[in-house]
């Protein structure tokens, strides 16, 4: 008997709280009317961007178009008189990506980032396909202070091995013996 | 001849506008069902076809017209053809013998709101109520589909457990009025409405009912999180469309006998007598999507202990009770 009490009072209290939420203002945000501002790390469309001095940050080492897991990037690498390596052509297809952010992951010098933009649908399957023109922007991202060739290992423009920032000077590899 | 040819004319014009009415509250019961269920759940419901989604019933018509119409390979065609006829025109029939309003005087001459008054008229809406069935079982298996068949067969094993109390819960109520004709029911109502003396059938036949029509609390024929969608798995355009408005108007025609039976039909002070009917109709859908909105989905044997261990026998002992009562 007591069982059947409790039963009757959880089905009033079940029903009393749907009736509850009659008087409620619904929760639901009305989206082509009301779009919420998205988080800036939440994963859109993807970009290209510049590192502060206005060059192109990336350096087609192929590292994001091996990560897509849809094979989605592609591009050919190329190199200027100065030894800085850029690439040619890039070109991601929209219409396979399906917006990992892997590539982000894997990029060394930050160029490669997805955005919160995410409304670019449209019905002509081949204007997915994206150049590196409607890549690129002219603005750093999410990693704004950022230069690769400013932390690089390498002999570049701005100084020889060990004068980048944070780097030690190369160890004398011969100097170390026992 | 002449007055036969009015008789003809009144009787069809009766028929159009009663046919013509049930579709169009069918219609439109999904539009509130959905926009009160969305309430129910703090959303908002549809709200994009005209002002406040109310030409989302219009859009949903036109999509089911113009979908085309699938015959699953290996299904039985002719059976699988009829199904969804069977189960809307069962429904639409049952309505026939409900009374929805005081008995109108045109021409010096009674115009009984009721489409047909049958002596027998609750057996006749029990005998509809079960053809339906017949719609959901042979629609599941001629499918051939296993969620089709599985439907199927939920959907005759519940329709069997169910009619049983859905009828025994009735034997009260004609015990009272002394006549299986729900217009004389009705009449026996004028003082005080059943639900007053039976509130037990009430339940019963509210329980019953919405097993009956087959809406959430026992919608196991259905059952979108394991069979897909039941018996209708296989149907789309219109035929799945006839599926639907049978369940809408099986639900009118339900809140309709719920009204009748236990709320005093259309008897009611100040308002028009047909008002108040769809006040009350309008009431117990209200309270039919109400419960939709609240209450989860009963597991198979839950379902079929309710059934045959709480429902049948408390329905025997309130024919005991009452039969007692009205012998003394």
């Amino acid at each position: 008997m007591t069982s059947a009490w409790e039963a009757v009072k959880a089905l009033g209290k079940g029903f009393a709280t749907t009736f509850v939420h009659l008087f409620r203002k619904p929760i639901t945000e009305q989206y082509p009317e009301y779009k919420r501002s998205l988080p800036a790390r939440s994963r859109g469309r993807i970009v290209l961007t510049r590192d502060p001095d206005g060059e192109e940050r990336c350096v087609a080492c192929f590292l994001c178009s091996a990560v897509c897991p849809v094979v989605c990037i592609s591009m050919e690498a190329a190199e200027r008189e100065d030894g800085r390596r850029y690439a040619s052509w890039f070109r991601i297809n929209f219409s396979r990506c399906i917006y990992c952010g892997l590539c982000e992951e894997a990029c060394p010098t930050s160029a490669i980032q997805l955005t919160p933009q995410f409304e670019f649908a449209c019905t002509d399957i081949m204007s997915f396909v994206y150049e590196k023109e409607d890549l690129l922007v002219d603005h750093q991202g999410k990693d704004k202070n950022y230069n690769f060739y400013r932390y690089a290992g390498v002999t570049t423009q701005v100084g020889d091995k060990g004068e980048h920032v944070g780097e030690k000077e190369p160890v004398d590899v011969k100097s170390n013996l026992p | 001849m002449l007055t036969w040819m009015a008789g003809f004319f009144l009787l069809m014009t009766k028929l159009g506008l009663v046919l013509g009415f049930l579709l169009f509250m069918a219609a439109y019961l999904v539009w509130v069902e959905r926009k009160f269920l969305a309430r129910l759940q703090i959303r908002y419901g549809p709200n994009r076809a005209g002002k406040y989604g109310l030409l989302q019933p219009l859009a949903d018509v036109v999509k089911m017209l113009t979908k085309e119409d699938t015959i699953p390979e290996g299904a039985d065609r002719p059976i699988f053809m009829v199904a969804p006829a069977v189960v809307a025109f069962t429904a639409f029939m049952m309505f026939a013998v409900i009374p929805f309003g005081r008995d109108l005087t045109l021409w010096g001459k009674p115009i009984p709101l009721v489409v047909t008054d049958l002596n027998i008229g609750l057996l006749f809406v029990f005998a509809m109520s079960s053809l339906g069935v017949y719609g959901v079982a042979l629609g599941g298996w001629a499918s051939n589909s296993k969620y089709g068949l599985l439907g199927g067969i939920r959907g005759a094993a519940q329709m069997i457990s169910y009619e049983l109390s859905l009828g025994l819960s009735l034997v009260p109520i004609i015990m009272l009025a002394g006549s299986f004709s729900l217009v004389d029911i009705v009449e026996a109502q004028a003082s005080y409405p059943f639900i007053l003396v039976q509130p037990l059938a009430f339940l019963i036949f509210l329980i019953s009912a919405m097993a009956e029509t087959k809406r959430i609390p026992f919608d196991l024929p259905e059952a979108e999180n394991e069979l897909i969608a039941g018996y209708h798995t296989e149907y789309s355009g219109m035929r799945f469309g006839l599926f639907f408005l049978g369940e809408y108007v099986h639900m009118q025609v339900f809140a309709g006998l719920l009204t009748v039976l236990f709320l005093g039909g259309w008897h009611g002070p100040v308002l028009p007598p047909m008002v108040w009917f769809f006040i009350k109709v309008a009431g117990i859908a209200l309270l039919m999507i109400w419960v939709r909105g609240t209450l989860p989905r009963l597991r198979y044997d839950q379902l079929m202990a309710l059934g045959w261990k709480v429902l049948l026998p408390l329905s025997l002992l309130n024919i005991m009770v009452t039969g007692a009562i009205v012998l003394i």
